[in-house]
Protein backbone atom coordinates (compact mmCIF):
# COMPACT_ATOMS: atom_id res chain seq x y z
CA UNK A 1 0.00 0.00 0.00
CA UNK A 2 2.34 2.92 1.10
CA UNK A 3 4.32 1.66 -2.30
CA UNK A 4 1.62 2.75 -4.27
CA UNK A 5 1.66 6.03 -2.78
CA UNK A 6 5.32 6.41 -3.46
CA UNK A 7 4.82 5.55 -6.99
CA UNK A 8 1.18 7.49 -7.17
CA UNK A 9 3.34 10.64 -5.99
CA UNK A 10 6.20 9.72 -8.18
CA UNK A 11 4.01 9.56 -10.83
CA UNK A 12 2.43 12.89 -10.36
CA UNK A 13 5.94 14.70 -9.57
CA UNK A 14 7.16 13.56 -12.76
CA UNK A 15 4.15 14.99 -14.65
CA UNK A 16 3.74 18.09 -12.79
CA UNK A 17 4.39 20.06 -15.75
CA UNK A 18 1.36 18.74 -17.79
CA UNK A 19 -0.99 19.05 -14.38
CA UNK A 20 0.57 22.89 -15.00
CA UNK A 21 -0.55 22.94 -18.21
CA UNK A 22 -4.27 21.36 -17.82
CA UNK A 23 -5.35 23.80 -14.27
CA UNK A 24 -6.66 26.67 -15.53
CA UNK A 25 -8.95 25.22 -18.01
CA UNK A 26 -10.38 22.48 -15.74
CA UNK A 27 -10.59 24.70 -13.01
CA UNK A 28 -12.85 26.77 -14.80
CA UNK A 29 -14.75 24.04 -16.30
CA UNK A 30 -15.00 22.21 -13.03
CA UNK A 31 -16.68 25.55 -11.60
CA UNK A 32 -18.63 26.30 -14.87
CA UNK A 33 -19.57 23.27 -16.61
CA UNK A 34 -18.97 20.25 -14.31
CA UNK A 35 -20.27 22.01 -10.76
CA UNK A 36 -23.73 23.19 -12.27
CA UNK A 37 -24.53 19.63 -14.52
CA UNK A 38 -23.91 18.50 -11.04
CA UNK A 39 -26.64 20.20 -9.03
CA UNK A 40 -28.80 20.41 -11.92
CA UNK A 41 -29.02 16.17 -11.44
CA UNK A 42 -29.62 16.80 -7.97
CA UNK A 43 -32.06 18.86 -8.58
CA UNK A 44 -33.88 16.48 -10.44
CA UNK A 45 -35.09 14.52 -7.20
CA UNK A 46 -36.20 17.89 -5.65
CA UNK A 47 -39.37 19.85 -5.52
CA UNK A 48 -37.77 23.28 -6.27
CA UNK A 49 -39.66 26.26 -7.18
CA UNK A 50 -37.00 29.17 -6.94
CA UNK A 51 -38.52 30.87 -3.88
CA UNK A 52 -38.50 27.85 -1.21
CA UNK A 53 -35.49 25.45 -0.30
CA UNK A 54 -35.36 22.44 -2.49
CA UNK A 55 -37.27 20.06 -0.77
CA UNK A 56 -35.99 15.97 -1.24
CA UNK A 57 -38.79 13.76 -3.51
CA UNK A 58 -36.59 10.98 -4.67
CA UNK A 59 -37.84 9.64 -8.02
CA UNK A 60 -41.30 11.59 -8.24
CA UNK A 61 -40.53 13.80 -10.73
CA UNK A 62 -39.45 11.15 -13.15
CA UNK A 63 -42.42 8.86 -12.40
CA UNK A 64 -44.52 11.55 -13.66
CA UNK A 65 -42.70 12.93 -16.43
CA UNK A 66 -42.95 9.41 -17.63
CA UNK A 67 -46.32 8.29 -17.02
CA UNK A 68 -48.34 10.78 -16.56
CA UNK A 69 -47.03 13.85 -18.70
CA UNK A 70 -48.48 13.41 -22.08
CA UNK A 71 -47.09 16.45 -23.38
CA UNK A 72 -43.78 15.06 -22.75
CA UNK A 73 -45.03 12.12 -24.82
CA UNK A 74 -45.26 14.48 -27.74
CA UNK A 75 -42.04 16.33 -27.26
CA UNK A 76 -40.34 12.66 -27.24
CA UNK A 77 -41.99 11.65 -30.41
CA UNK A 78 -41.57 15.01 -32.23
CA UNK A 79 -37.72 14.64 -30.80
CA UNK A 80 -37.11 11.60 -31.78
CA UNK A 81 -38.60 12.19 -35.31
CA UNK A 82 -36.40 14.84 -35.47
CA UNK A 83 -33.16 13.30 -34.69
CA UNK A 84 -33.76 10.81 -36.96
CA UNK A 85 -34.02 12.40 -39.74
CA UNK A 86 -32.01 15.41 -39.47
CA UNK A 87 -29.39 13.63 -37.43
CA UNK A 88 -28.03 11.46 -39.93
CA UNK A 89 -28.48 13.55 -43.36
CA UNK A 90 -26.75 16.74 -41.57
CA UNK A 91 -24.02 14.55 -40.13
CA UNK A 92 -23.65 12.90 -43.93
CA UNK A 93 -24.36 16.05 -45.09
CA UNK A 94 -22.03 17.82 -43.62
CA UNK A 95 -19.16 15.27 -44.74
CA UNK A 96 -20.12 15.01 -48.24
CA UNK A 97 -19.85 18.68 -48.93
CA UNK A 98 -16.70 19.02 -46.91
CA UNK A 99 -15.21 15.79 -49.18
CA UNK A 100 -16.65 17.41 -52.32
CA UNK A 101 -15.07 20.80 -51.51
CA UNK A 102 -12.20 19.69 -50.62
CA UNK A 103 -11.44 18.92 -54.20
CA UNK A 104 -11.69 22.15 -55.69
CA UNK A 105 -9.37 24.93 -56.68
CA UNK A 106 -8.08 26.82 -53.56
CA UNK A 107 -10.37 30.22 -54.69
CA UNK A 108 -13.78 27.97 -55.44
CA UNK A 109 -13.06 25.89 -52.58
CA UNK A 110 -12.74 29.14 -50.32
CA UNK A 111 -15.71 30.45 -51.57
CA UNK A 112 -18.15 27.32 -51.68
CA UNK A 113 -17.19 26.75 -47.74
CA UNK A 114 -18.77 30.02 -47.50
CA UNK A 115 -22.47 29.52 -48.79
CA UNK A 116 -22.44 26.59 -47.03
CA UNK A 117 -21.04 27.62 -43.49
CA UNK A 118 -22.66 30.94 -43.90
CA UNK A 119 -26.23 30.16 -42.61
CA UNK A 120 -24.87 28.61 -39.47
CA UNK A 121 -22.61 31.68 -38.77
CA UNK A 122 -24.90 34.14 -39.58
CA UNK A 123 -26.48 33.92 -36.08
CA UNK A 124 -30.09 34.47 -35.97
CA UNK A 125 -30.70 34.81 -39.87
CA UNK A 126 -32.95 32.06 -39.80
CA UNK A 127 -35.79 34.48 -38.73
CA UNK A 128 -36.01 35.18 -42.65
CA UNK A 129 -37.75 31.36 -43.01
CA UNK A 130 -40.58 33.36 -41.29
CA UNK A 131 -41.21 35.81 -44.02
CA UNK A 132 -40.39 33.02 -47.08
CA UNK A 133 -43.13 30.93 -44.70
CA UNK A 134 -45.50 33.52 -43.79
CA UNK A 135 -49.22 32.91 -43.78
CA UNK A 136 -49.93 35.71 -46.48
CA UNK A 137 -49.69 35.91 -49.70
CA UNK A 138 -46.66 37.97 -49.34
CA UNK A 139 -44.87 35.40 -48.41
CA UNK A 140 -42.73 33.90 -50.52
CA UNK A 141 -43.50 30.57 -50.97
CA UNK A 142 -47.01 31.05 -50.97
CA UNK A 143 -46.79 33.86 -53.64
CA UNK A 144 -44.64 31.85 -55.56
CA UNK A 145 -47.51 29.25 -56.02
CA UNK A 146 -50.41 31.13 -55.98
CA UNK A 147 -48.31 32.72 -59.54
CA UNK A 148 -48.10 29.49 -60.97
CA UNK A 149 -51.27 28.63 -60.16
CA UNK A 150 -50.46 25.64 -57.88
CA UNK A 151 -53.13 27.14 -54.67
CA UNK A 152 -55.38 29.79 -54.79
CA UNK A 153 -55.72 30.76 -50.61
CA UNK A 154 -52.16 31.16 -48.67
CA UNK A 155 -51.58 27.86 -46.84
CA UNK A 156 -50.79 28.50 -43.41
CA UNK A 157 -47.52 26.78 -43.13
CA UNK A 158 -46.33 27.67 -39.68
CA UNK A 159 -49.35 27.30 -37.72
CA UNK A 160 -50.85 23.94 -39.85
CA UNK A 161 -49.00 20.70 -37.90
CA UNK A 162 -49.02 18.80 -41.11
CA UNK A 163 -46.39 20.81 -41.96
CA UNK A 164 -44.53 22.43 -39.33
CA UNK A 165 -42.03 19.82 -38.49
CA UNK A 166 -41.37 19.49 -42.05
CA UNK A 167 -40.53 23.13 -41.99
CA UNK A 168 -38.46 23.41 -38.77
CA UNK A 169 -36.39 20.35 -39.96
CA UNK A 170 -35.51 22.15 -43.44
CA UNK A 171 -34.86 25.20 -41.68
CA UNK A 172 -32.68 22.50 -39.29
CA UNK A 173 -30.51 21.39 -42.03
CA UNK A 174 -30.52 24.67 -43.67
CA UNK A 175 -28.71 25.93 -40.25
CA UNK A 176 -26.80 22.42 -39.28
CA UNK A 177 -23.55 22.59 -41.49
CA UNK A 178 -21.64 24.34 -39.08
CA UNK A 179 -19.28 23.40 -36.30
CA UNK A 180 -18.93 19.60 -38.23
CA UNK A 181 -18.24 20.73 -41.51
CA UNK A 182 -15.66 23.22 -40.49
CA UNK A 183 -13.77 20.47 -38.56
CA UNK A 184 -14.03 18.39 -40.99
CA UNK A 185 -12.72 20.80 -43.67
CA UNK A 186 -9.88 21.30 -41.46
CA UNK A 187 -9.85 17.88 -40.75
CA UNK A 188 -9.43 16.97 -44.90
CA UNK A 189 -6.79 19.27 -45.01
CA UNK A 190 -4.57 17.25 -42.89
CA UNK A 191 -4.91 13.90 -44.60
CA UNK A 192 -1.55 13.38 -46.04
CA UNK A 193 -1.17 13.43 -49.66
CA UNK A 194 1.13 10.64 -49.91
CA UNK A 195 -1.46 8.24 -48.68
CA UNK A 196 -3.37 8.56 -51.27
CA UNK A 197 -0.46 7.96 -53.89
CA UNK A 198 0.61 4.83 -51.86
CA UNK A 199 -3.15 4.26 -52.13
CA UNK A 200 -2.75 4.00 -55.98
CA UNK A 201 0.07 2.01 -55.78
CA UNK A 202 -1.41 -0.33 -53.40
CA UNK A 203 -4.54 -1.10 -55.58
CA UNK A 204 -7.10 1.64 -54.95
CA UNK A 205 -9.11 1.92 -57.76
CA UNK A 206 -11.69 4.57 -57.59
CA UNK A 207 -12.82 7.38 -55.45
CA UNK A 208 -15.26 5.54 -53.51
CA UNK A 209 -12.60 3.35 -52.35
CA UNK A 210 -10.33 5.81 -51.88
CA UNK A 211 -12.91 7.54 -49.91
CA UNK A 212 -13.71 4.49 -47.85
CA UNK A 213 -9.77 3.03 -47.38
CA UNK A 214 -7.90 5.84 -47.25
CA UNK A 215 -9.99 9.49 -46.57
CA UNK A 216 -12.22 8.42 -43.73
CA UNK A 217 -9.77 6.33 -41.89
CA UNK A 218 -7.72 8.99 -41.75
CA UNK A 219 -10.33 11.41 -40.47
CA UNK A 220 -11.60 9.48 -37.51
CA UNK A 221 -10.80 12.03 -34.83
CA UNK A 222 -13.11 14.48 -36.45
CA UNK A 223 -15.54 12.07 -37.50
CA UNK A 224 -16.28 11.12 -34.17
CA UNK A 225 -16.66 15.19 -33.10
CA UNK A 226 -18.63 15.86 -35.46
CA UNK A 227 -20.83 12.98 -34.18
CA UNK A 228 -21.09 13.78 -30.76
CA UNK A 229 -21.76 17.65 -32.22
CA UNK A 230 -24.39 16.29 -33.99
CA UNK A 231 -26.44 14.39 -32.13
CA UNK A 232 -26.44 16.82 -29.35
CA UNK A 233 -27.44 19.69 -31.72
CA UNK A 234 -30.27 17.21 -33.43
CA UNK A 235 -31.47 16.11 -29.81
CA UNK A 236 -31.69 19.59 -28.60
CA UNK A 237 -33.76 21.06 -31.39
CA UNK A 238 -35.62 23.89 -30.04
CA UNK A 239 -34.68 27.67 -30.55
CA UNK A 240 -35.83 26.89 -34.17
CA UNK A 241 -39.28 25.44 -33.02
CA UNK A 242 -40.06 28.31 -30.92
CA UNK A 243 -39.11 30.74 -33.31
CA UNK A 244 -40.94 29.43 -36.34
CA UNK A 245 -43.89 27.78 -34.92
CA UNK A 246 -44.77 30.25 -31.91
CA UNK A 247 -44.18 28.59 -28.53
CA UNK A 248 -46.10 26.56 -27.67
CA UNK A 249 -46.88 25.97 -30.82
CA UNK A 250 -50.45 24.82 -32.05
CA UNK A 251 -51.48 21.25 -30.83
CA UNK A 252 -47.82 20.94 -29.53
CA UNK A 253 -47.19 20.12 -33.61
CA UNK A 254 -43.36 21.52 -33.01
CA UNK A 255 -43.39 20.74 -29.50
CA UNK A 256 -39.83 18.88 -28.46
CA UNK A 257 -38.04 17.91 -25.36
CA UNK A 258 -35.88 21.17 -24.91
CA UNK A 259 -39.26 23.49 -25.84
CA UNK A 260 -40.94 20.69 -22.58
CA UNK A 261 -37.67 21.76 -20.75
CA UNK A 262 -37.69 25.93 -21.31
CA UNK A 263 -41.84 25.76 -20.42
CA UNK A 264 -41.01 23.90 -17.10
CA UNK A 265 -37.60 25.85 -16.03
CA UNK A 266 -38.23 29.37 -17.22
CA UNK A 267 -41.92 30.00 -17.47
CA UNK A 268 -43.69 28.08 -14.45
CA UNK A 269 -40.24 28.01 -12.54
CA UNK A 270 -40.40 24.08 -11.75
CA UNK A 271 -36.95 23.40 -11.63
CA UNK A 272 -36.77 19.93 -9.95
CA UNK A 273 -38.91 19.36 -12.99
CA UNK A 274 -37.11 20.94 -15.46
CA UNK A 275 -34.38 19.25 -14.04
CA UNK A 276 -35.43 15.50 -14.81
CA UNK A 277 -36.34 16.73 -17.90
CA UNK A 278 -33.14 17.93 -18.70
CA UNK A 279 -31.27 14.31 -17.21
CA UNK A 280 -33.41 12.06 -18.97
CA UNK A 281 -32.32 14.16 -22.04
CA UNK A 282 -28.39 13.73 -21.36
CA UNK A 283 -29.09 9.61 -20.93
CA UNK A 284 -30.88 10.06 -24.52
CA UNK A 285 -28.09 11.45 -25.68
CA UNK A 286 -25.64 9.51 -24.00
CA UNK A 287 -26.39 6.46 -24.91
CA UNK A 288 -27.23 7.26 -29.15
CA UNK A 289 -23.51 8.62 -28.39
CA UNK A 290 -22.31 5.17 -27.66
CA UNK A 291 -24.10 3.69 -30.48
CA UNK A 292 -22.57 5.75 -33.05
CA UNK A 293 -19.14 5.29 -31.75
CA UNK A 294 -19.54 1.80 -31.71
CA UNK A 295 -20.55 2.36 -35.46
CA UNK A 296 -17.30 4.91 -36.40
CA UNK A 297 -15.08 2.36 -35.18
CA UNK A 298 -15.65 -0.11 -38.12
CA UNK A 299 -15.28 3.25 -40.90
CA UNK A 300 -12.34 1.83 -43.05
CA UNK A 301 -11.96 -1.55 -42.39
CA UNK B 1 11.43 7.23 -64.85
CA UNK B 2 8.58 4.34 -65.17
CA UNK B 3 8.26 4.73 -61.09
CA UNK B 4 7.94 8.18 -61.73
CA UNK B 5 5.26 7.49 -63.34
CA UNK B 6 3.91 4.91 -61.05
CA UNK B 7 3.77 7.78 -58.38
CA UNK B 8 1.84 9.95 -59.72
CA UNK B 9 -0.81 7.83 -61.32
CA UNK B 10 -3.99 9.29 -60.28
CA UNK B 11 -7.27 6.99 -58.88
CA UNK B 12 -9.95 6.97 -61.79
CA UNK B 13 -12.61 9.22 -61.66
CA UNK B 14 -15.55 9.40 -64.28
CA UNK B 15 -15.86 12.60 -66.09
CA UNK B 16 -19.95 11.71 -65.35
CA UNK B 17 -19.70 11.46 -61.74
CA UNK B 18 -17.66 14.21 -61.35
CA UNK B 19 -20.25 16.57 -63.22
CA UNK B 20 -23.23 14.84 -60.91
CA UNK B 21 -21.58 15.63 -57.99
CA UNK B 22 -21.00 19.24 -58.24
CA UNK B 23 -24.33 19.67 -59.86
CA UNK B 24 -25.44 18.37 -56.61
CA UNK B 25 -23.10 20.63 -54.97
CA UNK B 26 -24.39 23.58 -57.13
CA UNK B 27 -28.28 22.59 -56.17
CA UNK B 28 -27.54 22.53 -52.42
CA UNK B 29 -25.45 25.42 -52.45
CA UNK B 30 -28.33 27.63 -54.04
CA UNK B 31 -30.27 26.14 -51.57
CA UNK B 32 -28.37 27.45 -48.79
CA UNK B 33 -27.71 31.09 -50.35
CA UNK B 34 -30.95 31.72 -51.29
CA UNK B 35 -32.36 33.00 -47.69
CA UNK B 36 -28.96 34.98 -47.43
CA UNK B 37 -29.64 36.79 -50.73
CA UNK B 38 -33.27 37.45 -49.65
CA UNK B 39 -32.65 39.02 -46.50
CA UNK B 40 -29.62 41.25 -47.83
CA UNK B 41 -31.62 42.11 -50.76
CA UNK B 42 -34.38 43.18 -48.47
CA UNK B 43 -32.23 45.38 -46.34
CA UNK B 44 -32.06 47.23 -49.54
CA UNK B 45 -35.92 47.30 -50.55
CA UNK B 46 -37.72 50.53 -50.26
CA UNK B 47 -41.30 50.47 -48.33
CA UNK B 48 -43.24 49.77 -51.50
CA UNK B 49 -41.13 47.19 -52.47
CA UNK B 50 -41.17 45.38 -49.84
CA UNK B 51 -45.01 44.63 -49.94
CA UNK B 52 -45.33 44.03 -53.78
CA UNK B 53 -46.87 41.10 -55.25
CA UNK B 54 -45.54 38.55 -56.61
CA UNK B 55 -42.54 38.58 -53.66
CA UNK B 56 -39.70 39.41 -55.32
CA UNK B 57 -36.15 37.94 -54.63
CA UNK B 58 -33.82 40.78 -55.63
CA UNK B 59 -34.55 44.45 -55.31
CA UNK B 60 -35.01 46.67 -57.92
CA UNK B 61 -34.51 50.58 -56.75
CA UNK B 62 -31.88 49.52 -53.52
CA UNK B 63 -31.89 52.23 -51.32
CA UNK B 64 -30.23 52.85 -47.77
CA UNK B 65 -33.70 54.22 -46.31
CA UNK B 66 -33.96 51.11 -43.94
CA UNK B 67 -30.21 51.91 -42.56
CA UNK B 68 -30.55 55.46 -41.96
CA UNK B 69 -33.81 54.34 -39.97
CA UNK B 70 -32.21 51.94 -38.07
CA UNK B 71 -29.28 54.56 -37.08
CA UNK B 72 -32.20 57.41 -36.21
CA UNK B 73 -33.64 54.47 -33.84
CA UNK B 74 -30.59 54.19 -32.59
CA UNK B 75 -29.69 57.85 -31.38
CA UNK B 76 -32.74 57.86 -29.27
CA UNK B 77 -31.27 54.93 -26.97
CA UNK B 78 -29.77 55.59 -23.32
CA UNK B 79 -26.41 54.12 -23.90
CA UNK B 80 -24.93 55.93 -27.08
CA UNK B 81 -24.41 52.85 -29.74
CA UNK B 82 -20.76 52.82 -29.96
CA UNK B 83 -21.30 51.58 -26.40
CA UNK B 84 -22.68 48.31 -27.70
CA UNK B 85 -20.47 47.85 -30.15
CA UNK B 86 -17.26 48.14 -27.57
CA UNK B 87 -18.95 45.55 -25.23
CA UNK B 88 -19.43 43.12 -27.93
CA UNK B 89 -16.02 43.88 -29.66
CA UNK B 90 -14.34 43.26 -26.37
CA UNK B 91 -16.61 40.13 -24.95
CA UNK B 92 -15.78 38.51 -28.29
CA UNK B 93 -12.19 39.12 -28.46
CA UNK B 94 -11.33 38.28 -24.68
CA UNK B 95 -13.51 35.52 -24.78
CA UNK B 96 -12.17 33.76 -27.80
CA UNK B 97 -8.13 34.51 -27.21
CA UNK B 98 -8.93 32.84 -23.42
CA UNK B 99 -10.37 30.00 -24.87
CA UNK B 100 -8.02 29.33 -27.23
CA UNK B 101 -5.19 29.25 -25.19
CA UNK B 102 -6.17 27.40 -22.04
CA UNK B 103 -8.45 24.96 -24.17
CA UNK B 104 -5.19 24.31 -26.45
CA UNK B 105 -3.01 23.98 -23.50
CA UNK B 106 -5.39 21.54 -21.46
CA UNK B 107 -5.41 19.56 -24.70
CA UNK B 108 -1.79 19.17 -25.13
CA UNK B 109 -1.33 16.92 -22.12
CA UNK B 110 -4.54 14.63 -22.60
CA UNK B 111 -3.92 13.95 -26.59
CA UNK B 112 0.05 13.14 -26.10
CA UNK B 113 0.29 11.66 -22.51
CA UNK B 114 -1.03 9.02 -20.58
CA UNK B 115 -1.20 10.14 -16.78
CA UNK B 116 -3.25 9.67 -13.73
CA UNK B 117 -6.72 11.08 -14.20
CA UNK B 118 -6.23 12.13 -18.48
CA UNK B 119 -9.00 9.23 -19.00
CA UNK B 120 -11.19 10.49 -16.64
CA UNK B 121 -10.88 13.82 -16.95
CA UNK B 122 -10.98 13.62 -20.67
CA UNK B 123 -14.47 11.45 -20.28
CA UNK B 124 -16.08 14.19 -18.03
CA UNK B 125 -15.43 16.85 -21.42
CA UNK B 126 -16.94 14.91 -23.25
CA UNK B 127 -19.92 13.73 -21.15
CA UNK B 128 -20.43 17.50 -20.22
CA UNK B 129 -20.86 18.30 -24.41
CA UNK B 130 -24.45 15.99 -23.85
CA UNK B 131 -25.98 18.58 -21.23
CA UNK B 132 -28.55 20.40 -22.16
CA UNK B 133 -27.14 23.98 -21.89
CA UNK B 134 -31.05 25.46 -21.09
CA UNK B 135 -31.12 23.26 -17.67
CA UNK B 136 -27.12 24.56 -16.06
CA UNK B 137 -28.26 28.06 -16.78
CA UNK B 138 -30.32 28.28 -13.22
CA UNK B 139 -27.19 26.65 -11.50
CA UNK B 140 -24.98 28.79 -13.28
CA UNK B 141 -27.04 31.95 -12.32
CA UNK B 142 -26.37 30.48 -8.59
CA UNK B 143 -22.73 30.30 -8.95
CA UNK B 144 -22.25 33.36 -10.74
CA UNK B 145 -24.01 35.67 -7.67
CA UNK B 146 -22.08 33.19 -5.33
CA UNK B 147 -19.18 34.80 -6.92
CA UNK B 148 -20.19 38.05 -6.97
CA UNK B 149 -20.13 38.45 -10.63
CA UNK B 150 -23.38 39.28 -11.82
CA UNK B 151 -23.39 42.30 -14.25
CA UNK B 152 -20.12 42.11 -15.14
CA UNK B 153 -18.37 41.62 -18.13
CA UNK B 154 -16.40 38.38 -17.14
CA UNK B 155 -19.78 36.82 -15.83
CA UNK B 156 -20.25 36.03 -19.74
CA UNK B 157 -16.28 35.68 -20.46
CA UNK B 158 -14.49 33.47 -17.76
CA UNK B 159 -16.93 30.64 -18.63
CA UNK B 160 -16.47 31.19 -22.61
CA UNK B 161 -12.99 30.38 -21.49
CA UNK B 162 -13.59 26.62 -20.55
CA UNK B 163 -16.33 25.42 -22.88
CA UNK B 164 -16.13 21.91 -23.63
CA UNK B 165 -15.96 22.01 -27.60
CA UNK B 166 -13.00 23.72 -27.98
CA UNK B 167 -10.63 21.19 -25.84
CA UNK B 168 -12.44 18.16 -27.62
CA UNK B 169 -11.68 20.08 -31.00
CA UNK B 170 -8.21 20.18 -30.20
CA UNK B 171 -7.28 16.89 -28.57
CA UNK B 172 -8.77 15.53 -31.73
CA UNK B 173 -6.55 17.09 -33.88
CA UNK B 174 -2.90 16.99 -31.88
CA UNK B 175 -3.39 13.13 -31.55
CA UNK B 176 -2.69 13.01 -35.15
CA UNK B 177 0.85 14.92 -34.88
CA UNK B 178 3.33 11.99 -34.93
CA UNK B 179 4.82 11.25 -31.79
CA UNK B 180 8.30 10.82 -32.85
CA UNK B 181 8.32 14.82 -33.48
CA UNK B 182 8.05 15.57 -29.84
CA UNK B 183 10.12 12.64 -29.02
CA UNK B 184 12.76 14.63 -31.06
CA UNK B 185 12.14 17.76 -30.07
CA UNK B 186 12.63 16.31 -26.20
CA UNK B 187 15.59 14.97 -27.20
CA UNK B 188 17.03 18.14 -28.51
CA UNK B 189 15.97 19.45 -24.93
CA UNK B 190 12.91 20.94 -25.01
CA UNK B 191 10.42 21.10 -22.10
CA UNK B 192 7.03 20.25 -22.19
CA UNK B 193 5.98 23.97 -22.23
CA UNK B 194 8.21 24.65 -25.05
CA UNK B 195 7.07 21.29 -27.26
CA UNK B 196 3.39 22.65 -26.43
CA UNK B 197 4.27 26.40 -27.57
CA UNK B 198 6.76 25.62 -30.58
CA UNK B 199 6.38 22.58 -31.83
CA UNK B 200 2.52 21.53 -31.41
CA UNK B 201 0.90 24.59 -31.72
CA UNK B 202 2.45 25.69 -35.21
CA UNK B 203 0.90 22.54 -36.43
CA UNK B 204 -2.64 22.25 -35.28
CA UNK B 205 -3.57 25.94 -36.65
CA UNK B 206 -6.08 24.94 -39.02
CA UNK B 207 -7.83 23.71 -35.58
CA UNK B 208 -7.13 26.48 -33.69
CA UNK B 209 -8.44 28.87 -36.54
CA UNK B 210 -11.81 26.60 -36.49
CA UNK B 211 -11.59 27.14 -33.10
CA UNK B 212 -11.58 30.68 -33.50
CA UNK B 213 -14.19 30.97 -35.84
CA UNK B 214 -16.51 28.88 -33.61
CA UNK B 215 -15.94 30.54 -30.46
CA UNK B 216 -16.42 34.21 -32.04
CA UNK B 217 -19.25 33.49 -33.91
CA UNK B 218 -20.84 31.95 -30.76
CA UNK B 219 -19.85 35.21 -28.57
CA UNK B 220 -20.36 37.54 -31.23
CA UNK B 221 -24.14 36.57 -31.02
CA UNK B 222 -24.58 36.28 -27.57
CA UNK B 223 -27.11 38.69 -26.11
CA UNK B 224 -25.24 38.49 -22.46
CA UNK B 225 -27.64 35.70 -20.74
CA UNK B 226 -29.15 36.24 -17.55
CA UNK B 227 -25.65 37.91 -16.02
CA UNK B 228 -25.96 40.98 -17.09
CA UNK B 229 -28.31 44.04 -16.78
CA UNK B 230 -26.79 47.42 -16.89
CA UNK B 231 -27.60 49.16 -20.15
CA UNK B 232 -24.16 50.42 -20.55
CA UNK B 233 -22.37 46.41 -20.55
CA UNK B 234 -25.45 45.26 -23.02
CA UNK B 235 -24.21 43.11 -26.42
CA UNK B 236 -24.78 44.51 -29.92
CA UNK B 237 -27.12 41.28 -30.40
CA UNK B 238 -29.34 42.32 -27.34
CA UNK B 239 -29.50 46.06 -28.44
CA UNK B 240 -30.34 44.69 -32.36
CA UNK B 241 -33.03 42.16 -30.98
CA UNK B 242 -34.85 45.02 -28.72
CA UNK B 243 -34.71 47.18 -31.92
CA UNK B 244 -36.66 44.29 -34.44
CA UNK B 245 -39.13 43.55 -31.31
CA UNK B 246 -39.91 46.64 -30.51
CA UNK B 247 -42.65 47.72 -33.14
CA UNK B 248 -40.78 50.62 -33.80
CA UNK B 249 -39.09 48.52 -36.76
CA UNK B 250 -40.62 46.86 -40.09
CA UNK B 251 -39.51 44.47 -41.91
CA UNK B 252 -36.77 46.66 -43.60
CA UNK B 253 -35.19 47.67 -40.65
CA UNK B 254 -35.37 44.45 -39.62
CA UNK B 255 -33.16 43.07 -42.45
CA UNK B 256 -30.69 45.92 -42.02
CA UNK B 257 -30.22 44.30 -38.39
CA UNK B 258 -30.14 40.95 -39.64
CA UNK B 259 -27.19 42.25 -42.50
CA UNK B 260 -24.84 44.08 -39.88
CA UNK B 261 -25.65 41.20 -37.22
CA UNK B 262 -24.00 38.67 -40.04
CA UNK B 263 -21.33 40.56 -41.36
CA UNK B 264 -18.47 40.47 -38.97
CA UNK B 265 -18.35 36.64 -38.55
CA UNK B 266 -18.72 35.86 -42.44
CA UNK B 267 -15.53 38.55 -43.15
CA UNK B 268 -14.39 37.24 -40.00
CA UNK B 269 -14.56 33.75 -41.60
CA UNK B 270 -13.31 34.69 -45.10
CA UNK B 271 -10.47 36.07 -43.55
CA UNK B 272 -9.29 33.14 -40.98
CA UNK B 273 -10.42 30.80 -44.02
CA UNK B 274 -7.73 31.69 -46.61
CA UNK B 275 -5.64 31.01 -43.82
CA UNK B 276 -6.30 27.81 -43.27
CA UNK B 277 -6.09 26.55 -46.77
CA UNK B 278 -2.35 27.46 -47.39
CA UNK B 279 -1.27 26.11 -44.28
CA UNK B 280 -1.14 22.25 -43.94
CA UNK B 281 -1.03 21.43 -47.75
CA UNK B 282 2.33 19.43 -46.22
CA UNK B 283 2.89 19.72 -42.70
CA UNK B 284 4.22 16.08 -42.10
CA UNK B 285 1.25 15.20 -39.55
CA UNK B 286 1.00 11.60 -40.31
CA UNK B 287 3.67 8.74 -39.20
Amino acid sequence: MRNYWALFGKDIRRDKHLYVLLAPYMMLFLLFTVLPVVISIIFSFTHFNMLEMPRWIGWENYSKLLWNDDVFLIGVKNTLIFSVVTGPVSYIACFLFAWLINELNPKLRAFMTLIFFAPSISGNVFFIWQIIFSSDSYGIINGLLMQLGVIYEPIQWLQDPKYMLGIIMLVQLWLSLGTSFLAFIAGLQTVDKTLYEAGAVDGVKNRWQELWFITLPSMRPQLMFGAVIQITASLAVADVAMALAGFPSVQYGAHTIVTHLVDYGTIRFEMGYASAIATVLFVMMLGSNLIVQKLLKRVGE
Amino acid sequence: MKLAIRLNKKVNRSWQVDALLFLALAGFGSFMAIPLIYVINNAFKPLDELFIFPPTLFVRNATLENFANLFQVMKNSWVPFSRYIFNTVFITAAGTAGHILLASAAAYPLAKHKFRGSKVLFTVVVLSLMFSPHVTAIPNYMIMSALGWMDSYQAVIVPAFAYPLGLYLMKQFMEQIPDALLEAAKIDGASEYRIFWQVVMPLVKPAWLTLLILMMQMLWGTDGGSFIYSEQLKTLHYAMGQIIQGGIARAGVGAAVAVIMMTVPIVTFILSQSNVIQTMASSGMKD
